[in-house]
């Protein structure tokens, strides 16, 4: 365990290349998690929007047929 | 077994299946990174010749690890699809390789870090480095090849044989320490021979090994979950799971 929290921060006078690859690592791993959750959602709303297409179009078709 | 390996080659039971492991997965990496790096940050004793620079192996290491991994395990999906022609293992490939090249990044990014106070240099054109840069150039190969070829079957044959190809690097990544004069140490991890470390600092490593592997399977796994539902979207099962979303 570090003395103080200084002393934890400081790291030995280290401290800005020990924090910033815990940063990046950070970043990454936060990039990675969010990534597919994005996609997913992605994926779900394109769906949905060719669901609505699908369905004027049917609309349409039906409507031309009854005239 | 052969049936079991069968199942979950279909997109659905694999969907069905992942749903459990995802969450059961996702939540054991956060555990295990959380301990990991609690211990590396605050507990492991300061290295006698690096100091606390050494706390940085606890990234490098690793994401070395694990990006090769997942090189080998993306080239393993490759074969499997050229040769049984399972549509899920084309999913694999291409879900694989994003993680792969974000964590090839973190283990050069990382490295750098190190070595610009224990070598006095951010970067040198040394065996391990140059063929580690190599490695992310085939990961960010396979996704450019996929993005850019229009045919899914055609663009899935080309890319599981980049993926492949590059499988010779793995070899050269691993004894280029030995090959090769180099700045760099030699592995810190073995499973023959006894680690060339204490174990106050060895085993804080093997449980962020742990956590890197973990987290790679349960992201690994979303992707391929994500991607199922774009490739599958016109099935019966898909429209009517993602009714169920519309209706939420």
């Amino acid at each position: 365990m570090p003395d103080s929290v200084a002393a934890f921060f400081d790291m030995g006078g280290h401290g800005l290349y020990v924090w910033s690859s815990y940063f990046i690592a950070l970043l990454i791993f936060a990039w990675n998690v969010v990534q597919p959750l994005r996609r997913r959602r992605q994926v779900v709303a394109e769906h949905r929007r060719r669901l609505t297409r699908e369905a004027t179009v049917r609309e349409a078709t039906v409507e031309e047929g009854s005239e | 077994m052969w049936n079991w390996f069968h199942r979950l080659g279909a997109p659905k039971s694999f969907y069905e299946i992942s749903g459990y492991l995802v969450p059961l997965l996702g939540t054991l990496a956060a555990l295990t990174l959380l301990t990991g790096v609690v211990w590396a940050l605050a507990f492991v004793p300061a290295d006698y010749q690096q100091g606390n620079t050494v706390r940085i192996m606890y990234i490098h290491v690793p994401s070395a690890i694990v990006a090769q991994s997942s090189y080998m395990m993306m080239a393993i999906a490759g074969i499997v699809f050229l040769i049984w022609r399972i549509k899920l293992a084309d999913v694999a490939l291409e879900c694989a390789a994003p993680v792969g090249a974000t964590l090839t990044l973190l283990a050069l990014a990382t490295g750098a870090i190190w070595g610009k106070p224990t070598w006095g240099t951010w970067w040198v054109w040394d065996a391990r480095l140059t063929s580690t840069l190599v490695l992310l150039f085939l990961f960010l190969g396979v996704m450019a090849l996929r993005s850019a070829m229009s045919g899914r079957e055609s663009a899935g044959r080309a890319s599981a044989m980049l993926a492949i190809v590059g499988l010779v690097n793995l070899p050269i990544i691993k004894y280029s320490v030995d090959w090769w004069f180099t700045l760099h140490q030699p592995s810190s991890l073995s499973l023959m021979k006894k680690p060339a470390m204490p174990p106050e600092m060895f085993i804080p490593l093997l449980v962020m090994v742990l956590g890197f592997y973990l987290f790679f399977f349960a992201i690994w796994m979303m992707r391929i979950r994500a991607e199922i539902l774009e490739r599958e979207q016109r099935t019966g099962w898909v429209r009517e799971l993602l009714a169920g979303e519309h209706a939420r």
